[in-house]
């Protein structure tokens, strides 16, 4: 008798997680949050004193974003930016930047 | 010549829009169609080109902007202040032209068909969309303040609070203003575009003041209890460097103005200023409600912020100040940047039958200059939350600067060069 309930429950469940399959296009999407201040695809306007993320390994950008978040980085606003996004998230965009030209 | 030309590319517009429409239930498939956009400020610029770039030149957009440069609003108190000029605000659309193949007209559009699809143009001729994103900004409600609702009185009382002519007749006043004279800006109620916007002007001027007209004065009538964006780092800038020059009065709703003697009337008080500057309660472009779309207040375009499409009327996407803001977000050039963004996938998304990202997510920052060279920023990050269905302030993210600075003086205006070629480069 319990099983019914269960099941149900189990398709919810199933159809909640499509609904939240992540889209293709996360990274990409996520990384134009950026380009305000850090130029499309992370290619910021020269002279303009902002960092270019295009092209940076991954590595190096996810331990500044890492350093931000804990405060070990000193910072005028990214330490305040970088907490709104969520570890994967982070992940999604310093790999994509990693991969602009 | 030039009609022959629009009109083919109609045609390959429509075709494209068709042939998604037939192959959009496949899913996954490359996005085609013809987008129109209507408004090339910092949200239409923003979607034109990344509808563009995103489709590697699958999807045809179309730009109508009724004026023929893109000129900024952020910055433009510099230009109010006496220490930027016109030129370092305003850029060129023949980089979304040359670049990135976006069809700029520069035209009005006086209708919506949101049936058939397609829009009327001021100039004459309809044209037909797959989807339509309005970014219109705002319009002003001058009929709440019945002195200026007329076009002498709008000339002689400026609002400045859309960069262009305006902001030019602005500094003029303020610099044919004598020595001793008064400055006055009015806040209207919450939400308006740019919070932090008037404060700054305040600073502004009260520093133009410092330096060039000493004995002069700077009131600030607000309608709203209190300051309403950096309020700490405000008031201290008041205090430290404008002490004696600015006078900020809470709860001081313009009603109406008294237009031959530069008279703002209140609800219990008059105040009359050498250069009265009203900002008038806005609402979303008139297109937006000419159009038919859902209005929340009668005022702002209800959304969904998976793709920001009207709740009320398929294909059609309005971005920027236009919108009913989500929760703590505020009405700024970045956050239309950022609505554009959103839009872009999303709409590329529907046209090549897929459902728009599930789980967007916005951020802004705003740059306040002091004086020249100090700034304080605010910044905030909104992730969709799939429980109430908009996006939500990040708790424990965003914030204030510290203090004043000068670093962020220089990061400021290299946000604005990022931003614009963000946009339009």
């Amino acid at each position: 008798m319990k099983l019914l309930p269960m099941l149900s429950a189990l398709c919810l469940i199933a159809v909640a997680g499509t609904a939240q399959a992540a889209d293709p296009n996360l990274g990409r999407n996520l990384a134009a949050t950026c380009a305000n201040c850090h130029g499309t695809n992370g290619n910021a306007v020269k002279g303009s004193g902002l960092d270019s993320l295009a092209g940076v390994p991954k590595d190096k950008t996810l331990q500044k974003l890492a350093d931000f978040k804990s405060g070990d980085k000193p910072a005028s606003i990214m330490h305040q930016i970088a907490k709104g996004y969520t570890d994967e998230q982070l992940d999604l965009i310093a790999t994509y930047f990693a991969a602009q030209k | 010549m030039m009609l022959m030309k629009r009109r083919d590319f109609l045609k390959v517009g429509a075709a494209a829009g068709a042939m998604a429409s037939l192959y959009g239930c496949a899913g996954g498939g490359k996005a085609s169609g013809h987008v129109v956009v209507v408004g090339g400020g910092y949200g239409g610029a923003t979607v034109a080109k990344y509808l563009r770039m995103w489709s590697e030149g699958g999807v045809q957009v179309t730009l109508i902007e009724r004026n023929p440069t893109f000129i900024s609003c952020p910055i433009s108190n510099l230009v109010i202040g006496g220490t930027k000029t016109m030129e370092d605000i305003t850029v060129s659309y023949d980089g979304l032209k040359s670049k990135w193949g976006v069809r700029v007209i520069q035209d009005d559009v006086v209708a919506v068909d949101a049936a058939k699809r397609s829009v009327k143009l001021a100039k004459g001729g309809d044209m037909s969309y797959d989807r339509l994103v309005l970014s219109p900004g705002v319009d002003f409600m001058f009929d709440q303040i019945p002195g200026l609702n007329n076009a002498a009185a709008q000339s002689k009382i400026l609002h400045a609070w859309k960069a262009g002519p305006q902001t030019i007749a602005l500094r003029k006043q303020l610099e044919d203003m004598k020595d001793g004279g008064t400055y006055a800006i009015s806040i209207p109620k919450a939400p308006y575009r740019c919070p932090p916007g008037p404060y700054e002007r305040a600073c502004l001027v009260a520093n133009y003041f410092k330096q060039n007209k000493p004995k002069s004065k700077v009131v600030i009538l607000d309608a709203n209890e209190d300051v309403q964006s950096k309020k700490p780092l405000f008031t201290k800038a008041w205090a430290d460097l404008y002490k004696g020059i600015i006078e900020y009065r809470n709860n001081s709703e313009v009603k109406d103005v008294e237009v031959s003697t530069n008279t703002a009337v209140l609800e219990f008080d008059k105040f009359k200023a050498d250069v009265l500057n009203i900002v008038p309660p806005h609402r979303a472009g008139d297109i937006a409600a000419k159009s038919g779309l859902k209005l929340i207040n009668n005022r702002w375009v209800d959304i969904n912020w998976l793709s920001m499409e009207s709740t009320s009327t398929p294909g059609v996407h309005v971005l920027g100040d236009a919108v009913f803001p989500a929760p703590t977000m505020p009405k700024s050039g970045h956050m239309a940047n950022q609505h554009g963004k959103l839009a872009a996938a999303a709409i590329l998304n529907l046209l090549s039958g897929q459902e728009p990202n599930p789980a967007p997510v916005v951020m802004n920052t705003c740059y306040s200059f002091v004086d020249a060279k100090n700034v304080i920023h605010v910044a905030s990050i909104h992730q969709y939350d799939a429980a109430t269905k908009v996006v939500q302030p990040v708790k424990g993210a965003g914030g204030v600067s510290a203090a004043r600075n000068e670093l962020e003086g220089k990061v400021a205006l290299g946000w604005a060069k990022n931003i614009w070629a963000d946009m339009l480069a």
